[in-house]
């Protein structure tokens, strides 16, 4: 595969300056409503602040890719004297947690950086921090081309791995009768 | 399609164990807004003035604001409302935290208790999902023990819960609810709720909340937290530290507490120490601040942080926000490792910051003067900071002396009797206040302690310096940028307000100026109320981010409701009569609308009953208070004048 320079976008998530207010998960979710901003709904948040106020445990974790098994990992960090368990800073929609799923259909969600048309100038939820816990950086790399599944597929993709390919054809046969 | 509201209510009768989901009537958030105005409604169309605050027809609401669980910076306000065991008036509480939008995201506006139950429960908020559960193991558990326990037995670590400790389930009239780093203290609401049985309720919602207008209203929220970012970087000029910024008073931040501890009272708000804050003092009390505090926390969609978590060594954690880090410790005569120490015992309680310290001290006092005895107190430790720990377990228990103080000062002087009444001298309409006493009377305070009608200070003042600054030349500055203002006047008598000679205190400002200043100042409270702002980023800091030129937008963009300036100004004079009509209802006249006797040593009787005289002219009532036919007619609340007529309340013609 042919190499391409690519801009990188990376939040850097400090976790000593965040206190707790999730103004992350509202901006994420009133970005991604359609239209914009016309509805928000933290339980549709790409970022989620893992917060145990008690234990000081405060700590955004981004979307990643969607999996359809779950994993092993159940260990527990240690850091600082607080124990986060593997689970914490982990991207993943999957199934053995109910965050970075849609709550009312159950599809995956991905952090896009909020990509929008013109770009804004950083995500949203970086746009809302104020106090800097979440900043923006961009930087330049070298990287191999790869062709990324849209929105539609990873969802699709994740109707079939729960319902098999052959009823989400039929259903979408079915509905597209209906239209 | 409702929007920025849920247009549903969750009525909930105990007695019965009936829940229902009921769909509000849209005109009533165009009169009333949300949150306070149309709790009050409710208050006044469904409790009838002869109902005792401990009875299964008194009301217990829970609302949210109107602005709660959208966008809106700092809009995370519950409200909750009811009729205070204390005062036997209405009784409004408010906290920030997270519980409004979660209740919001689970679907509904308000959540209302009528009724008492038979056993101690919970109630279990998730979606459309509503559940009465038996609380019968979390009796006598710790407020915030509480709310962990049962995010524990739900599994949902997202959930919101606000609960009560034993002092609410033992009714105690101090007793707060707690929530989080927040809670609503004030006027022993905690009592209502646990009087209906009620120990905790847990909120978990995932839906959503929409917005009518959603690019202007974005554009108005960024504009908010841009002038936050603002009043960061350029803090206000010539005021003490804590008036500098936004926010609730930043004393978990905060250090210097030089004019707190100089300033107020300490003991039972009798003794001024003028010389206590020290370099020594400082570096002691940094030393132990810092220890404790492990992180700078905010409410829900707030970029401040006027919250603290506390972690004092051999103790549980808890959360603090505010004064109630210096109440314990002045009311004590004590230190600040002391009042970080027994606010946690109290937090678990549940019991009200102010008023609590305020009893402890006053139970002091009369032991001291031989009017409690050592019959009374059987058992109490020698020192004051042990007596504080014993005298609140027994408050919150209702143990011997600790029934009778549970009542706080007003009702325990009566009871206790040999003139106990003396002592209990910082209450305004039975209710204790801050620890302040002040030399000159200033009108403009007098007023908004008279005639407030939730009977603390800190919920009715801001917006307007509390002083007037030293030159000309400061004043200039500083209303140079006041864009808050209503009307350019308000620049001018603050401009001429001097620090001593003719255009001071406390004929100056002058009768209707300050009338004026009140009602400004009110105005905001009424509408940060209605629609679950925090007063930290409105009402109450000096040049906030939201303020009367930019509210009607909110409004109008959030909800789709036609709204400008005078409109909004209308819905407040609505709420602000509503309210008022409630309590004279319940029998509150001029004779209640009064300060402490030795708030101010210097009084001046004459002025002050022109003070009241134009307040009440100026809001439409007539010279007792009570708002007139006429007010009402223009307001559209006829059914109020109708009512007042039958019970002769307001006389005919």
């Amino acid at each position: 595969m042919a190499k391409v320079k690519k801009k990188v976008k990376v939040i850097k998530i400090d976790l000593d300056k965040c206190n707790g207010c999730r103004a992350c998960e509202m901006a994420c979710s009133a970005f991604h409503a359609k239209p914009k901003y016309s509805s928000n709904n933290p339980a549709r948040s790409r970022i989620r602040l893992i917060r145990d106020p008690l234990r000081d445990v405060y700590l955004p974790v981004y979307a990643g890719e969607y999996t359809k098994a779950e994993c092993s990992g159940r260990d527990k960090y240690v850091i600082d004297g607080k124990e986060y368990s593997e689970c914490d800073f982990c991207r993943a929609s999957c199934p053995s947690r109910d965050v970075f799923k849609e709550p009312d259909s159950g599809l995956p969600l991905k952090c896009d950086m909020c990509e929008d048309d013109p770009p804004q100038e950083k995500p949203l939820c970086v746009q809302w921090c104020l106090n800097d816990a979440l900043t923006y950086e961009e930087r330049e790399e070298e990287v191999e081309e790869e062709v990324k599944p849209e929105d539609v597929e990873i969802g699709l993709d994740s109707l079939i791995d729960k319902y098999g390919l052959q009823k989400v054809m039929d259903s979408i046969a079915r509905m597209s009768k209906k239209e | 399609m409702r929007y920025a509201e849920t247009g549903y209510n969750l009525e909930i009768d105990l007695s019965r164990g009936n829940i229902e989901r009921v769909e509000t009537d849209p005109k009533l958030t165009e009169l009333h807004l949300g949150g306070l105005g149309t709790n009050a409604k409710i208050l006044w169309d469904r409790v009838p003035p002869e109902s005792e605050p401990f009875s299964p027809d008194n009301l217990l609401i829970f609302s949210t604001g109107l602005l709660c669980g959208t966008p809106a910076v700092g809009c995370n306000r519950t409200i909750v409302s009811t009729f205070s065991p204390q005062t036997l008036l209405m009784g409004y509480s408010m906290m920030g935290g997270f519980w409004a939008p979660e209740l919001k995201y689970a679907g509904y506006d308000k959540v209302i208790f009528r009724g008492k139950s038979p056993n101690l429960i919970y109630v279990w908020i998730n979606n459309d999902k509503v559940e009465i559960r038996d609380a019968s193991h979390l009796r006598g558990k710790g407020a915030v023990e509480t709310a962990e326990l049962i995010r524990q037995e739900l599994k949902e670590p997202n959930t919101q819960v606000a609960a009560i400790g034993l002092a609410g389930e033992n009714r105690v009239y101090m007793a707060s609810i707690e929530q989080g780093r927040s809670s609503a203290s004030r006027l022993g609401i905690g009592a209502v709720m646990g009087d209906k049985g009620i120990k905790a309720i847990a909120v978990r919602g995932t839906k959503d909340i929409n917005i009518a207008r959603p690019d202007e209203f974005m554009e108005l929220c960024n504009d908010v937290l841009k002038y936050i970012q603002h009043r960061a970087e350029n803090p206000i000029k010539n005021v003490e530290p804590i008036f500098e910024g936004l926010g609730s008073p930043q004393e978990m931040k905060i250090i210097d507490e030089k004019w707190h501890t100089t300033g107020f009272m300490w003991g039972n708000a009798r003794s001024r120490k003028k010389d206590f804050w020290t370099k020594e003092v400082e570096g002691k009390w940094r030393e132990t601040q810092e220890s404790v505090r492990t992180r700078l926390i905010s409410c829900y969609n707030c970029p401040m942080k006027c919250g603290a978590i506390i972690s004092v060594p051999g103790i549980s954690t808890y959360m603090m926000k505010c004064y109630s880090k210096l109440t314990y410790t002045m009311a004590a005569h004590s230190d600040l490792d002391f009042g970080f120490r027994i606010a946690q015992r109290a937090t678990e309680y549940g019991v009200d910051g102010f008023s609590t310290p305020q009893v402890m001290a006053f139970a002091l006092e009369l032991y001291e003067a031989g009017i409690l005895t050592d019959q009374d107190m059987p058992g109490m430790p020698s020192d004051t900071e042990g007596r504080f720990y014993w005298l609140l377990d027994r408050i919150v228990r209702r143990e011997g002396i600790g029934d009778v103080l549970a009542n706080g000062t007003h009702w325990a002087a009566k009871q206790i009797g040999k003139g106990a009444e003396a002592y209990a001298h910082n209450n305004i309409k039975k209710h204790e206040q801050l620890p302040l006493k002040l030399g000159m009377l200033n009108p403009v305070y007098f007023l908004m302690y008279c005639t407030g009608e939730k009977a603390n200070i800190t919920q009715i003042e801001g917006q307007f310096p509390q002083e007037p600054f030293p030159t000309r030349e400061a004043r200039e500055e500083f209303v140079k940028d006041w864009i808050q203002v209503p009307d350019e006047k308000f620049k001018q008598y603050f401009l001429d307000w001097e620090p001593r000679g003719e255009h001071a205190n406390p004929y100056y400002p002058t009768v209707d100026m300050s009338v004026d200043i009140v009602d400004w100042q009110e105005k905001m409270h009424y509408i940060d109320d209605a629609l679950g702002t925090c007063a930290g980023l409105s009402s109450f800091p000096l040049k906030p981010p939201y303020h009367i030129h930019n509210y009607p937008a909110f409004i109008s963009s959030a909800t789709g409701i036609d709204m400008d300036e005078a409109g909004l100004t209308q819905v407040y004079r609505r709420n602000r009569n509503l309210i008022r009509a409630v309590n004279v209802r319940r029998g509150l006249t001029r004779a209640d609308e009064k300060p402490p006797e030795d708030h101010w040593k210097k009084r001046f009787p004459e002025l002050e009953q022109k003070l009241l005289d134009a307040y009440y002219k100026f809001k439409g009532w007539n010279n007792e208070g009570i708002p007139t036919k006429e007010t009402l007619h223009e307001l559209g609340m006829d059914y109020i004048s109708e009512d007042l007529e039958q019970r002769g309340i307001i006389k005919n013609g």
